[in-house]
């Protein structure tokens, strides 16, 4: 190996213009996995979140493993709590006064410069390794093998709950009168599977927070929200390692 | 049948003649112990049924987010206890430590009864447990640390049914094959039951291989604890004196210095879980062992796990020598009061921080709150009454368990 002898001192500024698009790719890449670590472990950057949220070698970036490969991507800062996701997710779905199957969760910062509050909806996140059907000992709840949709067979649910305990996310609740768990199943049996494009909480939303979509395709608005680089998109609690298909956003 | 006719020698009207005696034979104190044994479990019977009916979340305290309260805690207790009785007395007649013998009819009829009342317990905390009974078998998820615990205690109790009889039947062999069999199907459920908190991602407190491990050294170490408690009460409740019966007194010394030993050990384990939980503050978990040291736990770890379950019972263990009953009594229930309590925090601590604390939201700033229901402590009580109700009249039907000698 020859050695170098650079004196950087004395070297000439090449300046940026000749820089090739790949190097600035790369380079920027490094930066926001940087960040993403850096952040505390509950934010990933774009680069950073597709490697993890989906696999450590990132096959899936080029390949989802479902289709459809149903996705939400939540712009937070659009949201202003109108809540009226949570009245159609209740109404479409039969679910009762006290569960829900999204929520929104508020968080204040009095101390903050400028915007000092701000809101959060939360629901399933149709995790790609989900813990829910690992825990689940009769199999009532499932991850469809078509389309990825967390699912629940209520005949075979005993109601012991570990599911509950298993999700990182809160996303699930007994309810009394299907004498089951129930969650989110992003409408698939009443609004998917009758030909509709939205689940019912996306399709509510005055303000576009909820970007629902199909990752399995590169043109749609969910793809095109996580595979660029000017904007951070982070998950709920990656360190749980569910790899999510819900992803937050701002902006 | 035949067995027991042919090596007691004992025809089936003189066994029903000589239960029917010694059940009859009771003290008015021994009576009024049935009775209330039997009242908690028929209360118990009826606040399950009744919480079936109108619907588990009116009448249990637990919640959307600490979804297992003191049933599923005291499910626990009582696997913990029988998987620990079973491990204790298989040293004896499993593994032929000589000393053991004396303790093991008794103890693996406990094993049962233990399990028995946990079973009782969990049947009103699982919300459709017809359905256990069918989904487990023709749709098991092998991946379920649930479905292994459920099946494995399953194939445990049969085991140790078996085990029992062909002890009380005078069958070696059998017996220590059903012994050897009850205690590794044991050992199995019962550290999957530690893992089925363990392996959850995202319950901090819970999470890793710490409580499959921890859970098989305090099997043994409450194993301990319940042998010596009810084979005093045993003594009393057959009108002998335990002093004076001295395989017995001696075997209860060797189980003493392995109750010591196991305290030993769970003391160690719980330092460095707290130590583990404290030294860089690790988010989710350092809340929980925090709410244990210094939060709304704090008197349930001080005074019962630690007191209670372990520096009162070593302290009286150790200065008991083995000769002074009273002081081993106490020790014991001191001890079983403790693990009791312990359960309960194993259990509640690790769902009281809310998943979302770290977003910092309104919602889930604060430790989760859970309280038992009157109808939850029935059923807890109800489940003690199983066991205790089986330990009794056991007592009789089995003539206090007598080991004959083979020598």
């Amino acid at each position: 190996m020859k050695k170098q002898n650079l004196n950087l001192a004395e070297m000439k500024n090449e300046g940026i213009e000749n820089i090739s698009l790949e190097e600035r790719r790369s380079f920027l890449k490094m930066g926001l996995t940087l960040t993403g670590v850096f952040a505390g472990g509950t934010m990933l950057s774009a680069v950073s979140s597709v490697d993890k949220v989906y696999a450590s070698a990132g096959e899936y970036v080029e390949k989802y493993p479902y289709n459809p490969h149903y996705s939400m991507v939540i712009h937070v800062d659009r949201c202003v709590d109108c809540e009226r996701c949570l009245a159609a997710c209740k109404k479409t779905n039969d679910v009762p006064e006290y569960g829900y199957r999204t929520n929104i969760l508020e968080r204040e910062v009095p101390n903050a410069v400028g915007q000092k509050r701000e809101f959060l909806p939360v629901l399933c996140n149709h995790c790609n390794v989900p813990q829910c059907t690992r825990v689940c000992p009769t199999k009532a709840t499932y991850k469809d093998p078509q389309n990825g949709i967390v699912m629940m067979n209520i005949a075979k649910c005993i109601g012991c709950l570990t599911c509950q305990l298993g999700c990182p996310y809160n996303a699930r609740y007994f309810s009394e009168e299907k004498y089951a768990v129930d969650k989110c199943n992003f409408c698939i049996d009443t609004r998917l599977s009758k030909g509709e494009k939205l689940t019912a909480c996306s399709a509510a939303c005055p303000a576009q927070v909820r970007i629902f979509g199909d990752l399995a395709v590169p043109d749609s608005r969910v793809y095109r929200s996580i595979h660029q680089l000017e904007k951070v998109v982070w998950v709920m609690r990656p360190e749980a390692g569910t790899k999510p298909n819900v992803f937050y956003t701002k902006g | 049948m035949d067995g027991h006719t042919k090596s007691s020698r004992l025809t089936l009207n003189e066994i029903e003649r000589g239960i029917t005696e010694r059940l009859l034979s009771g003290t008015p104190l021994y009576y009024f112990a049935v009775a209330v044994s039997a009242l908690l479990v028929v209360a118990a019977l009826v606040a399950g049924v009744h919480s079936m009916i109108v619907g588990h979340d009116h009448v249990y305290g637990v919640t959307r987010e600490v979804p297992w309260g003191i049933l599923i805690a005291t499910y626990v207790f009582f696997v913990v206890t029988s998987t620990g009785l079973c491990l204790v007395s298989s040293i004896g007649h499993v593994f032929g430590v000589e000393s053991y013998m004396p303790i093991a009819k008794r103890s693996v009829f406990l094993s049962i009864a233990t399990i028995l009342g946990g079973f009782f317990v969990i049947a009103f905390e699982i919300k459709l447990p017809w359905r256990m009974a069918i989904y487990n078998v023709i749709s098991p998820n092998i991946t379920s640390n649930i479905w292994w615990m459920g099946t494995l205690y399953g194939v445990y109790l049969v085991l140790m049914i078996f085990e029992f009889l062909f002890l009380n039947l005078d069958m070696h062999k059998p017996a220590v094959a059903c012994g050897f069999g009850g205690s590794i199907a044991g050992i199995a459920a019962h550290s999957n039951l530690g893992a089925v908190f363990g392996l959850l991602m995202g319950r901090e407190f819970w999470h890793g291989p710490y409580m499959s491990i921890y859970f098989i050294a305090s099997a043994m170490m409450t194993g301990t604890a319940i042998i010596y408690f009810f084979h005093h009460l045993a003594y009393k409740v057959n009108g002998e004196k335990l002093s004076q019966d001295k395989p017995m007194m001696e075997s209860l010394d060797v189980v003493r210095r392995l109750g010591i030993l196991l305290i030993c050990v769970i003391m160690f384990f719980t330092v460095w879980k707290m130590v583990a939980g404290v030294a860089g503050q690790p988010g989710g978990k350092y809340e929980a062992v925090m709410a244990l040291i210094n939060g709304p736990y704090a008197i349930n770890f001080w005074v019962f796990e630690a007191g209670f379950g372990l520096v009162l019972p070593l302290i009286l263990f150790y200065l008991s020598k083995g000769k002074n009953l009273t002081m081993m009594f106490w020790g014991s229930a001191l001890m079983i009061i403790g693990i009791f309590i312990m359960r309960y925090d194993l259990v509640i601590v690790g769902q009281v921080v809310p998943v979302f604390h770290e977003l910092g939201v309104n919602e889930y700033k604060h430790l989760l709150p859970y309280f038992p229901s009157f109808h939850e402590i029935i059923i807890t009580l109800g489940g003690f009454g199983v066991a205790i109700f089986l330990f009794l009249v056991g007592e009789k039907v089995f003539a206090g368990h007598k080991v004959e000698s083979h020598h």
